[in-house]
């Protein structure tokens, strides 16, 4: 057996090892603290940088857990194709992003349940004042036109977010909907792709006086804070609709098995209840004058925007419903009548013959 | 030129104020990164007494090994524990990920072929006679590693710091098995990438003055005993 | 003690063969002979440093192995070998493994200074000193150790006279109770310490006796020129 000779160590050698040794036993107990005062359960939720960014997920954690103080609620913060594969693998509870397409695959791929809008915002094209592409209050399809244009010629620069985000996916459907390819625009000396997050793009947009699609929260977070001095030139039409789910990790999936369900749950409840909803319609006011998310469960209830409830329709619903039957898990309360039905509501309507469609199901509920 | 000083200012300010989450995330820091460290020492150090006092077959190859890995991408490492880790990887029952202790554990493996090498070498470079003095002084073997352990003694504690510094200053571990979570697991280098990209430079300035002074105070302190003590 | 026909060979090389050498308590056993001669060689073999390629140790008649040779004998070494420590240290190390208890310790090292003229020096540090003094706290530290065997390699090389005469008279005085076999290339200083002399060359003992009649009347040609100084080697 090994017998530590005393004369191994000096008085200066000892005095480190008891130092490391105080430090490990202080470790301990800062560690058996944190265990007992941690909450029993942990929420991870997969989220975009987006709304990282904004600070508002701070605010909805902070009175979340006011409710429920047995959870604590980790916002882990990729890009929504990463936020998405990080819920697939299990290593988050739910996801809360805005991409349509990509929550529909993960629904039908058996990774999710139980898909709620909460809330929606809107895209806006951002670029330097002296707009050289011209594209001030044209619609996204002429803009977009415009700015190859002019990107070809050399006097423009567009800057793509280039990582697989929400915001990339909608830029890439617009170039889309004007018949070019975005994988062959990179090749382009003019598309320029940034690799990172809403205001890396952004400040790199600024830097070279190129246009680039941004969420209008992290556009007027970085502008409020002098970061950018880039203007706000095409701000609304339907494809530019920005809309945020949340879904809640599938309990019938194997790779899931150890996903905080009955946590995703209360989260998902209380982003729809009318205080959640609250919290979504007025962050932002007081630091930029104007709320930078609008809440979408009370917009429905009101009935308040029927023209913008037929474009959320249509760009963010599945088989006529926000989260078809299928794929919903002991949640029924959560999803009206008004959906249950296999009313469709036909894009071609007017705005004015939705509305009366809408107070028709109306009184249907009474 | 004006956003820069005025960011050092305001750091400076926030530093001086004593200001909570400042603080709250520097001892996280050196916590998170001392245990990994401390970790790493209790297989590195008798890795590395074996490395530099028995001759085996393959030594100098296992000596470059080390040597090698020293300079592996944080964020390659990251990667790959990230996938053993994760809930549907093979150590999922843990559920160890965005936790403090991933980032511990991610950092201990980083730092083990700084721990070693340097130890190693340190180790070496004791005089060997050293060790037939001890064995004619009637030491056993155990015990006379225990002298050349106490002789390369500096050597071993700078391998330590190089180590704990590397650690402390890592960016790719931390963030991908940790999440930077605030409160939980957010740490010095992942507070100066959210501040930075949330365009919040004397945030970020002050986390880089932090750490900066934590790591140069170190080595120069210790420096400076092995001075005074040789 | 008592050797048994010790070989040594390293690489092919022959270092020491068939050495069969003697040491008796209460005597003082010189080996001489010139550089590269194998004393070093010997001497570590007999600490239990190195093992032989074959041949016995014998300590009062029963057989020793290395490791058995490490805790009868001990060695002072050529080379000045201090610790990183105080003197006080470099000393006790020693007691404390062969778990002297602690009570006894300083009263040991004190007494083990004395005997080399150090009695002011426990606090110094022993890394510090001259050659001469970190010697003598070399010789010290085995003298505090007690024993049955002590072995000195070139005692004092390389010292001036002053320093040289504290070791001899330290080496003198504990032989009284010990057997001591000492290596050295100074003639005069075989002459006056040791009751028997080995002369090793290339690997052999080629002449063994007591100093008398080794330098008066030496038997083999090659101890005869090493007395006049003319050996090569």
């Amino acid at each position: 057996m090994m017998r530590l000779s005393r004369s191994a160590l000096t008085k200066l050698q000892a005095s480190i090892l008891v130092i490391v040794a105080l430090a490990t036993v202080t470790l301990g107990v800062y560690g058996y603290n944190l265990s007992l005062t941690q909450p029993k359960a942990r929420l991870i939720v997969s989220t975009t940088t987006s709304l990282y960014e904004t600070r508002f997920l701070d605010e909805l954690k902070s009175k979340f857990e006011l409710k429920y103080p047995n959870l604590n609620v980790s916002f882990i913060s990729q890009g929504t194709g990463l936020a998405i594969q990080t819920a697939m693998r299990g290593d988050a509870d739910m996801i809360l992003v805005h991409d349509p397409a990509r929550e529909y695959q993960f629904l039908k791929g058996g990774y999710g349940v139980n898909r709620k809008i909460v809330a929606y915002n809107f895209f806006v094209i951002v670029g330097p004042s002296e707009d050289p592409a011209g594209i001030s209050g044209k619609s996204p399809s002429e803009a977009f036109s415009r700015i190859r244009s002019a990107g070809l010629n050399g006097t423009a620069v567009w800057v793509s977010r280039g990582d697989d985000s929400g915001t990339h996916a909608k830029e890439k459907t617009l170039w889309k909907a004007i018949g070019l390819d975005a994988e062959k625009l990179r090749a382009e000396a003019w598309y320029l792709e940034a690799g990172s997050g809403m205001t890396a793009t952004l400040k790199l947009a600024n830097e070279k006086r190129g246009y680039t699609l941004t969420d209008v929260g992290t556009y007027l977070l970085n502008f409020n804070n002098h970061n950018i001095d880039l203007v706000k030139l095409v701000e609304s039409g339907k494809s530019m609709l920005n809309v945020y789910s949340v879904m809640a990790d599938s309990p019938k999936n194997a790779n899931m098995t150890k996903a905080n369900f009955e946590g995703s749950m209360q989260f998902i409840r209380f982003l729809v209840s009318s205080e959640g909803q609250a919290l979504f319609a007025q962050f932002g006011v007081d630091k930029y004058g104007l709320p930078l998310f609008k809440p979408y469960v009370k917009l429905t209830e009101n009935q308040s925007d029927s023209e913008i409830i037929g474009w959320i329709r249509d760009l963010a619903f599945f088989e006529g419903s926000e989260c078809p039957q299928e794929f919903r898990y002991q949640a029924d309360d959560l999803y009206s009548a008004q959906e249950l039905g296999t009313i469709e509501v036909p894009s071609i309507l007017t705005g004015l013959e939705e509305r009366k469609v809408a107070s028709w199901i109306q009184s249907l509920k009474a | 030129m004006d956003p820069i000083i005025e960011g050092i200012i305001r750091a400076i300010n926030l530093i001086l104020s004593g200001d909570p989450e400042v603080l709250g995330i520097t001892a996280l820091s050196l916590l998170i990164s001392g245990s990994g460290t401390v970790l790493s020492c209790v297989w590195s150090i008798p890795t590395s007494v074996g490395l530099a006092l028995r001759g085996f077959h393959g030594r100098r190859v296992v000596k470059g090994l080390f040597n090698a890995l020293m300079g592996i991408p944080t964020v390659a490492l990251g990667l790959f524990l990230y996938l053993l880790l994760s809930r549907s990887g093979p150590l999922g029952y843990f559920q160890l990920l965005y936790s403090p202790y991933a980032i511990m554990i991610g950092q201990s493996i980083l730092v083990t072929p700084i721990v070693v090498s340097f130890s190693t070498s340190a180790l070496e470079s004791v005089d060997p006679d050293l060790r037939r003095l001890a064995r004619t002084l009637g030491a056993s073997d155990l015990q006379m590693y225990g002298v050349v352990i106490r002789e390369g003694f500096w050597g071993v504690v700078l391998a330590v710091i190089a180590a704990f510094n590397r650690a402390f200053a890592e960016l790719g571990i931390a963030m991908m098995l940790g999440g930077n979570i605030r409160n939980i697991t957010r740490v010095l280098t992942t507070a100066i990438a959210l501040e930075t990209s949330r365009g919040d430079i004397a945030l970020s300035i002050a986390f880089t003055l932090i750490l900066l002074t934590i790591t140069m105070s170190l080595s120069i302190a210790v420096n400076l005993a092995r001075k005074s003590t040789t | 003690m008592e050797t048994v026909d010790i070989t040594k060979s390293y690489d092919g090389l022959l270092a020491l063969d068939r050495v069969s050498i003697a040491a008796d308590v209460g005597q003082i056993t010189a080996v001489v002979g010139v550089n590269g001669a194998g004393k070093t060689t010997l001497l570590n073999i007999l600490a239990g440093i190195d093992a032989p390629t074959s041949g016995r140790v014998l300590i009062q008649g029963h057989e020793v192995d290395t490791n058995g040779l490490r805790t009868h004998c001990t060695m002072v070494f050529s080379r000045n070998l201090m610790f990183r420590n105080s003197v006080y240290e470099n000393i006790a190390y020693g007691l404390r493994i062969s778990r002297t208890s602690d009570r006894d310790v300083p009263a040991k090292v004190a007494s083990a200074l004395a005997l080399v003229n150090l009695e002011e020096f426990e606090k110094r540090n022993a890394r510090k000193l001259s050659s001469g003094e970190q010697r003598r706290v070399a010789i010290a530290r085995v003298l505090a150790l007690e024993r049955d065997v002590l072995l000195f390699d070139e005692p004092t090389a390389n010292l001036d006279p002053a320093n040289a005469m504290i070791i001899e008279r330290a080496i003198k005085e504990s032989a009284r109770s010990r057997a001591v076999l000492l290596s050295t290339h100074d003639l005069s200083q075989a002459r006056r310490l040791s009751d028997r002399i080995a002369h090793l060359y290339k690997g052999r003992v080629v002449e063994e006796a007591d100093p008398s009649r080794f330098f008066t009347n030496p038997r083999h040609e090659a101890t005869k020129l090493f007395i006049d100084g003319e050996l090569e080697f």
